[in-house]
């Protein structure tokens, strides 16, 4: 293949890649004699991977996001040279380091010592050059005396550590992450992601599968994102991010209307939640762009009573995956709610909002004073904020920053 | 790799992209293959290895254990065979004959049902982690000609105790059994081994099949019974053209020294041009197995 400026640094390039499996369901050679005739029935074909084009340029680091089974660890192996494509083409240079499933090399009735020689062996790595690193590796994973005995002795986390600390001191060109930073304690994981970072700066290419959207949009500097085989976006990581969500609630709102469909109608409850309006505080209604931080919000729930009864209402804002961030009801402002039927709108004001998630949902509930749900609205709503041009996070500031030398 | 920091501190990486996947074509790709595996040598010695410490890592015997199997066979033998049955009486220095059969049958035998399970057997790293496959069958060879040296040790240190160290013309023989074996059982290795990744009864076929395979040919009886039953029909020559049974005789006839120089044994005429005629056929075999492996290789990731 002659090399065009264009992709002159380019590390990996995927060009219209597919990736058709099979699915047998017979195995043995019994059934296979059995079912000869029919045999093109006992076939499944699945499309994990639908004409993708992706370049990678040297020094990005990638997410590689998506719903479960949407492709991306598909895409993953096929850019590590695990699977082979059905149809298209993969260019690829360097060396490349794969954590797909750390430890995967290891012996269990080998000692820590001859995993290390033989994982570093299995990423391409010399015995020299494994000499050179192995103190580093040791020192890295903090497995100390352990390294001498035998591996099946370790625990899982020990297991994990090691493992990474091999293929991190591999000295890869392009390594590949696949779902394996959520295993091992929290002060590993800081390093693992340290590690990410300090690869990011010596300018090494990074390729990272992860369900975590906090982590990718923490280290990826591109986003993306794969929907049945096929990338739906590919570029901002916020963009990428909000892309993907939009596919998860997407996905939540269709379950819960089969769910009520199946449901059925039950009996009429005292209190029916009709809808929630946001808006600025002062009326104005959103014109639907993002947020920006320091408005003042209002959340009006409007409900009907339909039967007396003594009630609470309240919100709560949430993740796209389900993580409550704020919540908020009457009972928690000191707000005592008319007990007779009738159409009421009880408004909540949130001056100056710094929230710091690209997209909260609403949800809106009316339970009576014990706690016991009476009506609920979830989804009711969305706010979407803008990126916090500094920070990350669940809230963000204006924040400033200053240096000096420091006397103390 | 070749890589250096450019002046303003960027990593630079100066290989030049290269397609990842297997060269379909019959030539290229064997060597595309071969320099693969070559390149990775290092992790091949460090697979043998593995291979052979982990399997005796617990035990206080260790390696002598993958000597008990074949002593105990030629005791069984020996007694059964050659005393109950007679077969020693027409056979001198019985006992060196049926050690020289087993050691060149275990060799092959080993490879093949390792050779076989090893994919299998390293499915976890098959899935996660691009090597050049054939590594895993090729291992599986390593593991078998480590204990095929340490088995032919003890033949030779027997020949020598007995007085019937093989010093003699016929020794040729003996190198060029070993190619014929390594080439045939590395070729079926490395086809069964990509057969059972889709199919696992070929691992239950394969025990079945060697087992009736170490009586077609002549390990503990010899080639003058075989001669005397079916001498000169067609069905002899089937049974000459086994190339296992061709090493086997090699073997014998290069380290059974009673046999060799006994008038009463019967040799197979142009033992050595056959010998020779079964080594090039098997190596034409060998470079066909590459290529059904390297076919089968690539849905491997997908089917384990």
């Amino acid at each position: 293949m002659t090399i065009t400026d264009s992709t002159a640094e380019a590390l990996v390039v995927v060009s219209h890649v597919s990736k058709r499996f099979v699915l047998h369901k017979d195995k043995s050679l019994k059934d296979r004699l059995l079912y000869w005739r029919n045999r093109a029935r006992s076939r499944d074909e699945f499309l994990a991977l639908d004409d993708v084009d992706v370049e990678i340029r040297l020094g990005e680091t990638v997410g590689l996001i998506g719903h479960n089974g949407s492709g991306k660890s598909t895409l993953l192996k096929v850019i590590g040279g695990i699977i082979e494509a059905s149809s298209g083409e993969v260019y690829r240079r360097g060396r490349v380091a794969a954590l797909l499933e750390l430890g995967a090399g290891f012996h269990p009735d080998l000692t820590g010592r001859d995993n290390v020689y033989l994982n570093a062996a299995i990423l391409g790595m010399s015995t020299s050059e494994t000499d050179a690193v192995f103190d580093d590796i040791v020192e890295f994973s903090g497995i100390g005396d352990f390294i001498d005995s035998q591996v099946k002795f370790y625990s899982s986390g020990m297991y994990v550590r090691l493992a990474f600390a091999v293929a991190v001191h591999s000295d890869p060109d392009l390594l590949l992450v696949d779902e394996v930073l959520a295993v091992g304690d929290e002060p590993f994981q800081l390093k693992c992601m340290n590690k990410i970072r300090q690869f990011q700066k010596e300018g090494r290419t990074i390729v990272l599968v992860s369900h975590s959207a906090e982590q990718v949009a923490d280290v990826c500097t591109r986003a993306v994102v794969l929907d049945a085989g096929r990338v739906v976006h590919d570029g901002d990581v916020g963009a990428g991010i909000r892309t993907l969500r939009e596919g998860y609630e997407r996905d939540r709102v269709a379950a819960e209307e089969r769910e009520q469909a199946a449901a059925g109608a039950d009996t009429a409850p005292p209190i029916v939640v009709n809808s929630v309006s946001i808006e600025h505080a002062d009326g104005q209604a959103f014109d639907g762009a993002p947020i920006r931080r320091g408005t003042d919000v209002a959340i009006t729930i409007h409900v009907d009573v339909v039967r007396p009864v003594e009630w609470i209402t309240g919100f709560t804002l949430s993740s796209t995956i389900g993580n409550a961030v704020y919540r908020l009801n009457s009972e928690g402002l000191g707000m005592i709610l008319p007990t007779s039927p009738g159409r009421y709108a009880v408004r909540f004001e949130l001056p100056d909002t710094n929230f710091g998630i690209n997209r909260l949902v609403v949800s809106a509930g009316a339970t009576t004073v014990d706690g016991e749900p009476i009506a609920l609205l979830d989804p009711a709503g969305h706010l979407d904020f803008e990126d916090d041009p500094y920070g990350a996070g669940l809230v963000q500031f204006e924040a400033r920053g200053t240096v000096s030398i420091d006397r103390a | 790799m070749q890589e250096s920091p450019r002046p303003d501190g960027v990593r630079t990486v100066r290989d030049p992209l290269q397609r990842i996947g297997r060269d379909a074509s019959l030539g290229r790709g064997t060597w595309a293959s071969l320099t693969e595996v070559f390149g990775r040598r290092e992790l091949l010695g460090r697979l043998i290895s593995r291979e052979i410490s982990a399997k005796y890592k617990n035990s206080s015997l260790g390696v002598v254990w993958s000597l008990m199997r074949p002593l105990a066979q030629l005791v069984i033998y020996f007694v059964a065979i050659g005393q109950f049955l007679g077969a020693a009486r027409s056979i001198p220095e019985f006992a060196i004959f049926v050690f020289t059969g087993l050691t060149a049958w275990s060799l092959y035998s080993e490879i093949i049902s390792a050779g076989t399970t090893s994919i299998v057997a390293n499915g976890g790293l098959v899935k996660k982690v691009y090597l050049p496959r054939e590594i895993f069958p090729l291992a599986a060879v390593g593991a078998a000609l480590f204990n095929f040296v340490i088995q032919f040790g003890i033949l030779v240190l027997a020949t020598a105790v007995l007085g019937q160290f093989p010093w003699h013309a016929d020794l040729g023989y003996l190198p060029l059994s070993i190619a014929i074996i390594l080439v045939y059982a590395t070729a079926i290795a490395l086809v069964l081994s990509a057969l059972n990744v889709y199919l696992r009864d070929v691992q239950h076929l394969v025990e079945i099949l060697l087992l009736i395979l170490f009586w077609a040919s002549p390990i503990v009886y010899s080639a003058g019974f075989v001669h005397e039953a079916i001498g000169g029909t067609w069905i002899e020559q089937l049974y000459l053209a086994n190339p296992i049974t061709l090493a086997v005789l090699g073997m014998q006839k290069a380290m059974w020294l009673a046999g060799t120089t006994d008038p009463e044994q019967y040799w197979p005429p142009n033992l050595a041009l056959d010998m020779g005629i079964a080594l090039i056929v098997g190596i034409v075999l060998l470079w066909i197995g590459q290529r059904i492996f390297s076919r089968l290789q690539s849905n491997f990731a997908q089917e384990l």
